[in-house]
């Protein structure tokens, strides 16, 4: 039973690319968000909602603060000590940049998928084991029930469910990035990020992981990075346009994936989907 | 001609070398193969060694060992975690304080072994009032392994690919479940070589215990008691003894054994204990 299938508490629209996909409610507010990494401001002044069950895209050229503005959602910004985060972020009522807020927690609920793929040097199996003990879901069984859904909710189960024991590098790209993506499903969060997750893979694989991406769309709220246009449009329900103005990132424009394509406001969006910038 | 020439200088040295060595083990085979039994690897010693055999003396040596290893394994990969996962690098002053630490290991690890043995014999021995014990001998060494382990383990910890740092972040893993079931297992190699460099360094070692573990070639009763090291009993034998020469080279003949299979055995553990977490489940 694929739990993909299944509608989620909210209502399903259209799920033809393009349009919005449900009733907009936000569900992560950004207000007013900046990142500077040892005093250099890379991102300043970015506010914007993020619907809940709908795929948000986030274009525009490289270094414009796209992956830095995807790492304040997570907080995975704390790796690095140098970075300064202003403004707000508000998920489920709670200013996740300033309240204390339980970090562990607030990852397993907004999961994140690398461009580069990922998985741990260990076994199939454990890639996906070690996160859910992590997280003490402590029965065995229950955690093997866990892990065949996340990897059937991906389509890799029929191809690695004779050989969960091998590493998990023997995989080829496309199914390690299905992989991790399997990783970040399997503690069950209620966002996922994805920072430009089929750049790194051949067309074929690129193909299969941007699939099941539009079949993640309604069950889970996903923000996704890309610098391929056309998947934008092919994928997204929203989109937003980052760039850079003055060596520094600033979100441009934001609305209905279709609009912003087809009837772009600002007239930076127009030029750079023209192809006469960036 | 001259692409010739070179090619054959290459050959020739790395047949030097390699002559050289097999001319060493051999010397020390042939002449220790003869004097070899298993009495000499049960006995104790007799006529200042002329006679009898190594028990008491391979009982101390690894006891040496056990002690120098047991306390610089938990301490050295200790050390190397901070220094690859915790040393502050956001301020100019954290970043000098974990440079002061490496520059003073790398200093440390071309120290003379005798400097080793110096400083053991004040702080150990007489400052602590250790005496000529197996256990100052065994923490001399320690301190004398150390910033070779450290080093090497630190190495094989920061070559560890950054995305699986990332990807444990972002699964909401602790930074402690990351090291332990991530970034220790793979840095794991490195591990086994660090201490294949610090056993053979220790094992081989005479001058920094002579002074702090001693000479004596009685069966150790405790950590406590003195006890003489393999490499200590050579060079007894074969520089203070007359007709010591053949118990030197049969001891010798062992030494090499040991570090071998010990080297063996390093390798065995890493592997399973930390392979063991790659692939169980």
């Amino acid at each position: 039973m694929n739990r993909l299938e299944q509608a989620g508490p909210y209502t399903l629209g259209d799920i033809k690319a393009g349009q919005p996909c449900c009733v907009p409610v936000p569900h992560i507010t950004v207000r007013d968000l900046s990142v500077a990494y040892d005093q250099q401001t890379v991102l300043n002044g970015v506010s914007l909602d993020i619907y809940k069950g709908c795929i948000t895209a986030l274009i525009g050229p490289s270094g414009c603060g796209k992956t830095s503005f995807l790492s304040t959602l997570n907080r995975l910004t704390d790796l690095c000590p140098s970075a300064q985060i202003g403004g707000n972020i508000f998920f489920d009522g709670q200013d996740i940049l300033h309240d204390a807020v339980d970090i562990l927690s607030l990852r397993r609920r907004i999961g994140m998928i690398f461009q580069k793929p990922n998985p741990f040097p260990l076994s199939i199996r454990r890639n996906l084991d070690l996160p859910l003990r992590e997280h003490g879901v402590g029965n065995r069984a229950m955690r093997d029930e866990k892990i065949e859904t996340a990897l059937r909710d991906v389509g890799l189960w029929d191809e690695v469910k004779d050989r969960m024991d091998r590493s998990a590098l023997s995989l080829s790209g496309g199914q390690q990035q299905r992989l991790c993506i399997a990783r970040a499903l399997v503690l069950e969060p209620e966002i996922l990020l994805m920072d430009e997750p089929c750049s790194a893979l051949d067309p074929i694989s690129s193909t299969v992981v941007e699939e099941l991406i539009c079949r993640l769309q309604g069950r889970y709220t996903v923000i996704i990075v890309t610098h391929n246009l056309a998947q934008a449009r092919r994928v997204a329900n929203y989109a937003a346009f980052f760039w850079m103005q003055e060596q520094v990132g600033k979100l441009i424009e934001f609305g209905k994936c279709q609009n912003l394509f087809e009837a772009p406001t600002h007239e930076l969006t127009a030029a750079y989907l023209s192809g006469t910038k960036g | 001609m001259a692409d010739r020439l070179f090619s054959l200088l290459i050959w020739a040295t790395a047949g030097l070398v390699v002559v050289t060595l097999f001319w060493v083990l051999g010397d020390v085979v042939i002449k220790g193969l003869s004097h070899l039994s298993w009495s000499f690897l049960l006995d104790a010693p007799r006529d200042a060694g002329r006679g009898g055999g190594i028990g008491p003396i391979l009982v101390s040596t690894l006891l040496i060992l056990l002690v120098a290893l047991g306390v610089s394994i938990p301490l050295g990969l200790g050390v190397a975690v901070w220094l690859s996962e915790f040393s502050p690098r956001s301020s100019h002053k954290g970043r000098s304080f974990g440079a002061a630490i490496r520059l003073t290991l790398d200093a440390l690890a071309g120290v003379p072994s005798i400097v080793y043995g110096l400083f053991g014999n004040a702080f150990f021995s007489i400052f602590l009032g250790l005496g000529f014990s197996i256990l100052s001998g065994g923490l001399t060494l320690a301190c004398m392994v150390l910033p070779i382990f450290i080093r090497t383990c630190e190495a094989g910890l920061s070559a560890v690919n950054d995305d699986w740092r990332r990807g444990a972040a972002a699964l909401g893993m602790t930074r402690t479940s990351a090291i332990w079931y991530i970034l220790l297992p793979s840095a794991s190699p490195a591990i086994a070589a660090g201490l294949a460099l610090g056993i053979g360094r220790a094992t081989a070692e005479t001058a920094a215990l002579i002074f702090t573990s001693g000479y004596v070639d009685r069966m150790p009763g405790s950590l406590m008691d003195s006890g003489r090291a393999l490499a200590v009993h050579i060079y007894d034998l074969s520089m203070n003894v007359t007709g010591g020469d053949p118990a030197a080279y049969a001891s010798a003949f062992i030494l090499i054994t040991l570090i071998i299979i010990l080297n063996a055995l390093a390798q065995t553990f890493t592997d399973h204990w930390f392979r063991k977490r790659i692939y169980a489940s």
